[in-house]
């Protein structure tokens, strides 16, 4: 069975509703001294990456905590913003805020094509087919409530089956377990094994004619998992069956091309990816968006309205119903201009140089353990430490001015099945450096002081 | 480091490492189960009465340092107390580490669980030390049902 099988399901024709550069740093905090412990090139990305710049960029990276300099190792809850996108949406405000798609004046004609061309960047971000498969939302949770919603409710019946990861977010858990209840489906579970990799052979036995959805995340935000989505959904795909992926902690370390690893969805949010909160994007093939009833109603997402009946707007129209957030969409159209800027493969390479520094370090810790040790990872690393749990290691690290998350991370089946009640957490982003790694162990170790 | 002092007082960590009247009572005449649902702590409290007085209470579970030595020594307090007694240990403990300021509080009452004053620094490690009060007083009201923090 083909992956086409996908794009042309018979599902109900709600789609009659179409009418269709760089300077070399001087810096020698970026010199630790655990430098030769690292496997690859420090001194070439040092060349190629002027973090010292990059951090200027960001306000709130110069300010201070307890009278220390802050340390954000939480980027996977959310990133900082820089100075670019923060203008940006002054600007907005300043000189342009109108309505969207109404006006006939200057000024809406403006922020308009503003939105539209933040879609289009949104587009070439993740390298869709069409600017109307991008959908605004407000973030990853409302868009996989959509696809769940939306496709989902179409998709899935009475005695069929969702599959999702042993690994995932609440929020690609409970929309599905929602949806099965209430279609008297049952939602399945792909375990993963002691290092949180998935386990494929167990995926492939799950893939079943009963499965009608796959929905997997692309990075784990408890453990760093990258996991081989192009190869699930070909998997998927020899079943038939649409994959989505939930691409929260995936769009802000890699390059996606949604086209080559073809999945039918993919959504992320504005603000793990440096840009504002409340936005966030669905990519949906076409043909599936087009099928698909609206999710929510009102104003934008009409072509024409009489008391008897609505004509749906044309995509991505119909599925953004409302005034949308304008400013926050704007200030995503920054974000990425500002991370395509610096070169996302050149963001993945230093932040994979970054972490294994990190591990290195942390992994010399008396007594620490490390949640997670997948041989694809980005950016986040999970630990446990004998003695101490994770929420006084967060504030005895904390009060050293370095910010981590402690706890579940909404994900707690993946604390069950480690066996933990929660874990430690830091989370990095291109604008940390090996200097701030140090002060996180120099911090670590304090923990043992307190304990001891 | 002293700042952290006043949180991670010795008395705090000894409890915390070593925590008293952690067992199960069996059977117990009440007990409740808490939860904070924000670090995962869970713990169980448990108590034998006799009429009025707590004869025994205990608990189990697992949580931070702040809630396990939280938990332990509300129960080394409580033990041989009134209900009543139990019940305004526990108002005047959460006037302590909600910050009511030094004379809000009546410090004879609380005695040794004065360490725990450092807590009002701290909003977010509030709810840790209050968890197993919260569970006592679910538990005399019999109630048996599990407490979140929420
Ligand atoms: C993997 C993953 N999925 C989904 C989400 C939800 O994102 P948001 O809260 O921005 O909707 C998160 C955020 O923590 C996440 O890490």
């Amino acid at each position: 069975m083909s992956a086409s099988r996908i794009s042309t399901l018979h599902l109900p024709p709600y789609s009659n509703s179409l009418i269709s550069n760089l300077e070399l740093p001087d810096d020698h905090s970026l010199r630790g001294s655990h430098d030769v412990l690292v496997r690859d090139d420090w001194e070439g990305l040092r060349l190629a990456f002027d973090v010292r710049s990059i951090r200027e960029n960001f306000p709130i990276l110069q300010r201070k905590v307890y009278g220390k300099p802050l340390v954000y190792l939480d980027n996977a809850a959310t990133t900082q913003k820089p100075q670019q996108v923060i203008d940006a949406i002054t600007r907005y405000y300043t000189e342009q805020n109108a309505n969207v798609h109404r006006g006939v004046h200057h000024l809406s004609e403006k922020a308009t094509h503003e939105y539209e061309c933040v879609r289009c960047k949104v587009r070439q971000y993740i390298n869709a087919a069409e600017d109307r498969e991008v959908i605004f939302v407000r973030g990853a949770t409302e868009g996989i409530n959509l696809i769940a919603h939306c496709f989902g409710g179409q998709v899935v019946g009475s005695g069929d089956e969702v599959l999702i990861s042993a690994m995932e977010h609440h929020s690609n858990i409970v929309p599905w377990q929602l949806l099965c209840q209430q279609r008297g489906a049952s939602l399945k579970v792909i375990p993963i094994d002691d290092d949180g990799e998935i386990l494929l052979d167990e995926y492939e036995k799950l893939l079943t004619t009963r499965t009608k959805l796959v929905s997997v995340t692309h990075v784990s935000n408890a453990l760093g998992t990258v996991n081989p989505i192009g190869k699930m959904v070909e998997m998927a795909h020899r079943h038939g069956i649409p994959v989505v992926i939930d691409g929260a902690q995936g769009a802000p370390h890699m390059q996606i091309d949604v086209q080559a690893v073809d999945c039918e969805f993919y959504v992320f949010s504005a603000h793990k990816i440096y840009g504002p909160t409340g936005i966030g994007i669905v990519y949906g093939k076409e043909a599936l968006l087009e099928s698909m009833p609206p999710y929510q109603s009102g104003g934008d997402m009409i072509s024409a309205v009489t008391f008897e009946k609505t004509i749906f707007n044309r995509l991505p129209y119909k599925f953004e119903a409302g005034t949308p957030n304008i400013a926050g969409t704007v200030g995503l159209g920054a974000a990425i201009d500002y991370v395509s800027n610096i070169g996302v493969e050149q963001i993945a390479a230093y932040e994979q140089s970054l972490l294994n520094y990190a591990t290195d370090a942390v992994a010399a810790i008396d007594r620490l353990r490390i949640i997670g040790t997948a041989s694809e990872k980005a950016s986040v690393l999970s630990f446990v430490l004998e003695g101490a749990h994770p929420h006084d290691i967060g504030t005895i690290l904390d009060q050293e001015g370095v910010a981590i998350r402690a706890g579940h991370h909404c994900a707690q089946p993946v604390m069950q099945r480690f066996g933990i009640p929660a874990t430690a957490r830091a989370s990095f982003a291109f604008y940390n450096t090996r200097e701030e790694v140090d002060t996180m162990v120099r911090a670590i170790n304090k923990v043992g002081e307190v304990f001891a | 480091m002293s700042d952290l002092r006043d949180l991670y007082h010795e008395v705090i960590i000894d409890h915390s490492k070593s925590p008293r009247n952690f067992r199960e009572i069996d059977p117990a005449d009440c007990k409740a189960q808490g939860y904070n649902p924000l670090c995962g702590d869970e713990l169980t409290v448990f108590m034998r009465l006799d009429g009025d007085v707590v004869e025994d209470i205990s608990f189990i579970g697992s949580g931070c340092a702040i809630s396990k030595a939280s938990a332990s020594m509300m129960t080394a307090h409580l033990k041989g107390k009134s209900k009543e007694y139990a019940e305004a240990a526990f108002q005047e403990f959460h006037k302590m580490i909600t910050g009511q300021g030094e004379d809000a509080f009546d410090k004879a009452l609380l005695g040794k669980l004065a360490v725990f004053s450092g807590v009002c620094e701290f909003p977010v490690r509030v709810k840790c030390a209050s968890l197993p009060w919260h569970t006592m007083h679910t538990a005399l009201e019999e109630k048996g049902e599990k407490v979140t923090t929420e």
